[in-house]
């Protein structure tokens, strides 16, 4: 008598889990709204939504004004730099690639400390020549990784690590030459900074994430196969190449336009694939929505944290992640060590 | 009868390195061929251009009457599929689920696994003999398990025909004998045409109704087991003295080393 064994996968699971993890997200901002330095009970952030709290209300104007677009830029960065670090992993087959690994974020971190020397401000001077950095550094790494060379991983990763310290090291420059309060600005957008969002950047993140994300999606299974083995997925009838290019691209402009937003906020797009495969397996038709929902969830609580743990003062947000992230990538690695080093 | 499959004037290049010349091949349905030869004869890269893996620069190769120009991948995975000599898996996947990884070329693009394909997956589980671990990660399980796991994928995929490189080299005696009986099974029961690589020139000559022997990239010998697998065949393309006597129970060529 055979045992019945069943489909490992079925959308119903996919969308189960995606709106388990979406609640969980809901539940995670509410409680996020409630915190900070000024009191808000959890009354007003009910009224908030239902209409009972007045609109000239001091408590709606935190609300609305400082905490929301924050928590909602933290949730879209923290979906987007987890969906990165799925794609980018699924791609490399290396499961300690992060979205940063290829320099796309060096590019931007050295656009917007340009801009911060040049003294613009953050609601559009920084973002802009940040994003025009990180377009610049795709740009290279097409030119130069991937046409000239194909689109062997292996090539795009060494082109990467080599834009990655070029810009790094211009960055490193400025620090040095810059001694006044530009530095501070600077050093705080470089360990990733949630305080400047504005609900016009969020209009311009959001509809782009959702299209990244809905053609990301669309390669589930392509990546899936791809982890298999670019040869493998070759065979079993996967356009690789064509595949590679999109998700790159794809992957490489979110990047470049959510650090543009928040700065480097690191170690996330790292853990929070890992957790998802260690929760919910290698299949990416559910990894992609559930990583990158927690990885919403995530920020969000790692920035609220990073505003409230020395209040009225604030930490860079990147300071929280890797303060949690280092030790928790250390244990993975004494844990796992052994599995990742077979080739 | 019409070949499935059909090589004409084949020839592939690594850069300046001629890897195979004028080859002319044709593969029938419900056959095994075995692919004979040295390291570097280029038998592994004939089969990567059987199943479009390297475009080869020169000649064509036909599906029936079609160019494998005019296939999408997709399309052309149903009807070649390839066991590859090794298999990396970076991530946990279980073992139905590396099998079901076979029926990509079979679903739209959004679309998820149905119950037909997890009958032809179970399927190709129990042929394979399988299904007993198919809920296991791929990483527990053994080179034999491994190997059979990944003819079970192919068979997945519902080609008509199945390429095989090197499919026992990590494999001992008894799984060697397994695998080339499920190979055998499978062109007598499902009737798919198997091309099979081999060092193993006992068993090629053993389980397979026509044989290649390949030197240099080019075809040397080509025809039944008695007529390749002879001594100064072997002696010339391998470069090696053997003795080729017969197998007292099934009558096939078998090898041995002189002392």
């Amino acid at each position: 008598m055979e045992t019945t064994i069943k489909r490992p996968l079925t959308p119903g699971k996919v969308i189960t889990l995606s709106l388990i993890m979406c609640l969980v997200l809901v539940l995670v901002a509410a409680i996020s709204l409630m915190l900070g330095t000024a009191q808000v009970s959890p009354g007003q952030v009910i009224g908030l939504f239902t209409g009972s709290l007045e609109a000239d209300d001091p408590a709606s104007l935190i609300l609305l004004k400082i905490r929301l677009p924050r928590i909602i830029l933290a949730g879209l960065v923290g979906f987007a730099l987890s969906l990165g670090g799925v794609v980018f992993q699924a791609l490399l087959r290396n499961p300690l690639a992060d979205p940063f690994i290829l320099g796309v974020s060096s590019g931007s971190a050295f656009g917007a400390v340009l801009a911060i020397v040049f003294g613009l401000g953050f609601s559009f001077g920084v973002p802009a020549l940040s994003f025009a950095g990180a377009l610049l550094t795709i740009y290279l790494l097409m030119s130069l990784g991937a046409r000239k060379m194909g689109m062997e991983s292996s090539t795009i990763l060494l082109t990467g690590v080599i834009i990655n310290a070029f810009f790094t090291a211009i960055i490193m420059f400025f620090i040095a030459i810059i001694a006044d309060a530009r530095l501070h600005s600077m050093l705080f957008w470089l360990y990733g900074d949630l305080s400047q969002s504005r609900y016009t950047h969020l209009a311009f993140i959001a509809p782009i994430l959702v299209i990244a994300s809905m053609i990301l999606y669309s390669f589930a299974r392509h990546l899936n196969l791809i982890t298999a083995g670019e040869e493998t997925a070759l065979q079993l009838g996967v356009e690789v190449d064509r595949a590679k290019k999109v998700c790159f691209l794809v992957v490489s402009l979110v990047m470049g336009l959510v650090v543009a937003f928040s700065g480097l906020i690191g170690f996330i797009g790292l853990i929070i694939p890992h957790l998802g495969r260690m929760a919910f397996g290698s299949d990416h038709r559910l990894l992609i929505p559930v990583a990158s929902l927690g990885g919403a969830s995530f920020l969000i609580a790692a920035d609220t944290l990073a505003r409230t743990i020395i209040s009225p003062s604030e930490l860079p947000v990147g300071v929280i992640t890797a303060f949690m992230g280092a030790p928790f990538f250390i244990y993975l690695l004494r844990k796992k060590g052994s599995q990742w080093s077979r080739s | 009868m019409e070949p499935i499959l059909t090589l004409k004037n084949v020839g592939y290049s690594y850069g300046q390195i001629q890897a195979i010349k004028g080859i002319d091949l044709q593969v029938y349905g419900g056959e095994i061929l075995g692919i004979l030869g040295p390291n570097g004869s280029g038998k592994s890269t004939l089969l990567k251009v059987m199943d479009g893996i390297l475009v080869p620069q020169k000649g064509e190769i036909l599906i029936e009457d079609s160019p494998f120009a005019a296939f999408g991948r997709s399309h052309l995975a149903r009807e070649v599929a390839m066991v590859a000599q090794e298999s990396h898996f970076r991530f946990s996947f279980s073992t139905l689920e590396v099998v079901l990884m076979g029926r990509f070329p079979h679903l739209k693009r959004l679309q998820f696994e149905g119950k037909r394909d997890m009958e032809v997956a179970l399927d190709a589980l129990r042929a394979t003999h399988t299904r007993e671990f198919a809920e296991r990660s791929i990483h527990e399980l053994s080179g034999g398990e491994k190997q059979r796991v990944l003819i079970a994928r192919a068979l997945a995929q519902e080609p008509r025909v199945i390429l095989l490189d090197e499919p026992t080299s990590f494999l001992d005696l008894k799984f060697k004998r397994e695998i080339f009986q499920l190979i055998s099974s499978l062109s007598l029961e499902k009737g798919l045409s198997v091309v099979v690589v081999s060092h193993d020139i006992d068993l090629t000559s053993q389980y397979c109704r026509r044989v290649i022997m390949l030197r240099n990239g080019s075809i040397y010998e080509m025809g039944e087991p008695d007529e390749v697998i002879t001594a100064s065949n072997i002696e010339a393309v391998y470069d090696c003295p053997v003795l080729v006597d017969k197998n007292p129970a099934t009558g096939r060529p078998r090898v041995s080393l002189p002392p």
